[in-house]
């Protein structure tokens, strides 16, 4: 049983007279506890294909099955609980709320859950633990340095169990050594907790860290195989 | 669902953010209700000051002037020609069975010394009803009675200006002061009524018996003669069959013809202050009216100040969305500031519109009252206008696209 489901999935913007075809027919699937980087030029697709993904769009053509459920017919509010639920997403420019503690980020995702609160604080300090931030709770953004910045994000994340993470160009606005250290949050996190990592990034340096990558380009999916670095090892 | 702590603590905090702005923004709701709770004040105070001017002039009250004179021609006016009597005046309190009591006055100017203080009042000649007519009490002493007016004694019944005026510090009763030289024992003191309607001292006054005033102090032109009637009908409902009963009583007694004008006028003077009464109300009703216009452009100010919120807090409003947010969770976020602004702005409004309406009533000398009423309704107004102004602004937040929203820089 596949985790995601993408069944022909085209997506069709209509700017004034002109129709782009964003997707064209893409269908893959990926079960439970996988980490798939996901790869290609600007205006390949895989941003669109990746909202789809994350319920943040809808496809035109095709089904999408999230754990065997149909999400392209969804509502806005249902596509909303489907994604606090089942989907966390990483940023590259991080998306936290301005203004708002460490903790308090990573609560949010319960909040429109409607966990209570006092079930919240006790959970996020649990996340910020996980991702190494368990004494900057009360920091706010502007007071992390970007890694750290990043791993509240991913806290924020993890803090539903949502079995899929979405990060889309992670480490895009991070050093080397600080892009390592979370991709190496993300291995641990896809090995120990089995949570499925789906990684966008055009960096293959960073796709190294991944078992499975996904070329795009054109709309299409032009290759899909185990990564470079796992297949050496696998035929050495 | 609603989690209403957590999103008060958020509104909160946004608010806080921009202390400046809020602030600014608060201010158009704190002046909308400052001023709105002012004028009410300002109203309701001059409306309770006529109410009370009302009941002090006594209730259901009629008043009968006699005729006007015609003189080569030229009619001169009601009061000008004397015709009513103290047995008009008695024929109508027995015969008119709408009429609860009658009292003639017989009224004049006069210099009154006590020893070596002097004042001049208006002296009225009347009857035991008056007080009963126009509900009105003594402070100490006694009324003069039936058999005073019959025997034509000198006592007198003194309002409390005069009494300040004369006396002083000193115990009026029993004392004899001298009326247009005549002497007159104080047999009581009248209870302090007030201004009254037309702005008038109520208070002073002298009352005698009818009898006294025309024999000793005014003189008459014929037997009985009175200037005015007063008249106190059984009931608010019996105020008009009053006035025919005493048109008819009137017409028969002065021997007027059919077709023939009436030699007197009958006013219903509680109708006349209820009119003021009621004119003070609608001014009232338009000072808030125009004052809420005031409230309105505050939740304008509202509306605006959190359109331009929402176009700068697109991301977070896409980061919101992405992580889980529904349609109402972002719209109750932007209303719950709206509100918050708002309600804030109301409190500081009501107070205020109480510093300012006593600061008017200080200042300008008028009567300012803030009722609870007032208060109440211009702050649930206030929320009223914050949800209704936020409420677009939270809408278009709500319809923003996840995508666009987290792209927006």
């Amino acid at each position: 049983m596949a985790l995601i489901e993408a069944k022909s999935i085209s997506k069709v913007y209509t700017m004034g007279d002109i129709e782009v075809n964003a997707l064209k027919g893409v269908s893959l699937s990926i079960a439970k506890g996988e980490f798939v980087s996901v790869m290609g030029a600007s205006g390949s697709g895989k941003s669109t294909f990746m909202n789809i993904l994350g319920c943040l769009d809808k496809p035109t053509g095709g089904k999408y099955l999230l754990e065997d459920v149909d999400v392209s017919g969804m509502g806005r509010d249902e596509l909303a609980d489907i994604r606090n639920r089942k989907i966390g997403f990483v940023f590259q420019g991080f998306n936290l709320l301005p203004r708002t503690t460490a903790l308090e980020n990573v609560e949010l995702p319960m909040f429109y859950k409607g966990v209570p609160a006092k079930e919240r604080m006790g959970r996020a300090m649990e996340a910020l633990k996980k991702v190494g931030l368990e004494k900057r709770e009360m920091h706010y953004p502007n007071q992390l340095s970007g890694g750290q910045q990043q791993r509240v994000a991913i806290a924020r994340a993890l803090v539903n169990e949502a079995p899929i993470i979405l990060a889309d160009e992670p480490t895009g606005n991070l050093d080397t050594k600080t892009s390592v250290e979370i991709m190496e949050l993300f291995v641990e996190l896809n090995n120990t907790a089995g949570i499925t990592i789906i990684l966008v990034t055009h960096e293959p340096d960073i796709a190294e860290f991944s078992k499975r990558t996904i070329k795009f380009l054109d709309g299409r999916v032009i290759s899909d195989e185990m990564t470079a670095s796992r297949r050496a090892r696998a035929n050495g | 669902m609603v989690n209403l702590p957590f999103t008060a603590a958020l509104a909160f905090r946004t608010l806080r953010v921009n202390k400046m702005r809020s602030l600014l923004t608060m201010l158009g709701i704190i002046i909308g209700v400052g001023a709105v709770i002012a004028m009410l004040a300002v109203g309701t105070g001059a409306t309770q000051q006529i109410t009370a001017q009302i009941s002090s002039m006594g209730s259901n009250l009629l008043i009968i002037l006699p005729g006007s004179t015609t003189s080569g021609g030229l009619r001169m006016g009601a009061g000008t020609q004397p015709t009513l009597t103290t047995f008009d005046s008695d024929a109508i309190e027995e015969d008119a069975p709408a009429v609860a009591a009658a009292a003639p006055v017989l009224s004049g100017s006069a210099q009154v010394i006590y020893g070596n203080q002097n004042w001049s009042t208006v002296v009225s000649g009347t009857t035991p009803s008056m007080l009963y007519v126009r509900d009105w009490q003594l402070a100490e002493g006694r009324p003069f009675s039936d058999a005073d007016v019959k025997n034509a004694t000198k006592v007198c019944l003194m309002g409390q200006t005069v009494v300040d005026n004369l006396f002083g510090g000193e115990d009026p009763l029993g004392k004899t002061v001298q009326i247009k030289g005549v002497p007159f024992q104080v047999i009581g003191v009248l209870a302090v009524k007030g201004q009254s309607v037309m702005g008038q001292d109520q208070d002073d006054t002298i009352y005698v018996p009818v009898t006294t005033a025309q024999r000793k102090l005014f003189g008459t032109a014929f037997p009985g003669m009175v200037r005015v009637i007063m008249i106190k009908a059984r009931s608010t409902a019996d105020l008009n069959a009053a006035q025919d009963q005493i048109n008819a009583l009137l017409r028969q007694r002065h021997h007027i013809m059919p077709g023939q004008d009436d030699d007197f006028t009958v006013r219903n003077l509680t109708q006349m202050m209820q009119a003021a009464e009621q004119s003070t109300k609608i001014m009232t009703l338009l000072l808030g009216a125009i004052a809420s216009v005031s409230l309105l452009v505050g939740g304008i100010g509202i509306m605006n100040i959190m359109l331009v919120s929402v176009t700068e807090r697109t991301r977070e409003i896409g980061i919101r969305m992405a992580i889980g947010a529904k349609t109402w969770d972002i719209r109750i976020q932007f209303i719950a500031e709206a509100l918050i602004m708002s309600l804030i702005g109301g409190i500081i409004g009501i107070a205020l519109g109480v510093a300012g309406s006593s600061a008017i009533s200080k200042i300008a000398g008028w009567p300012a009252v803030v009722s609870p009423f007032s208060a109440l309704l211009a702050f649930g107004f206030s929320g009223a206008v914050g949800i209704f102004f936020g409420f677009y602004p939270a809408y278009k937040a709500s319809l923003l696209d996840p995508i666009d929203a987290l792209r927006y820089e």
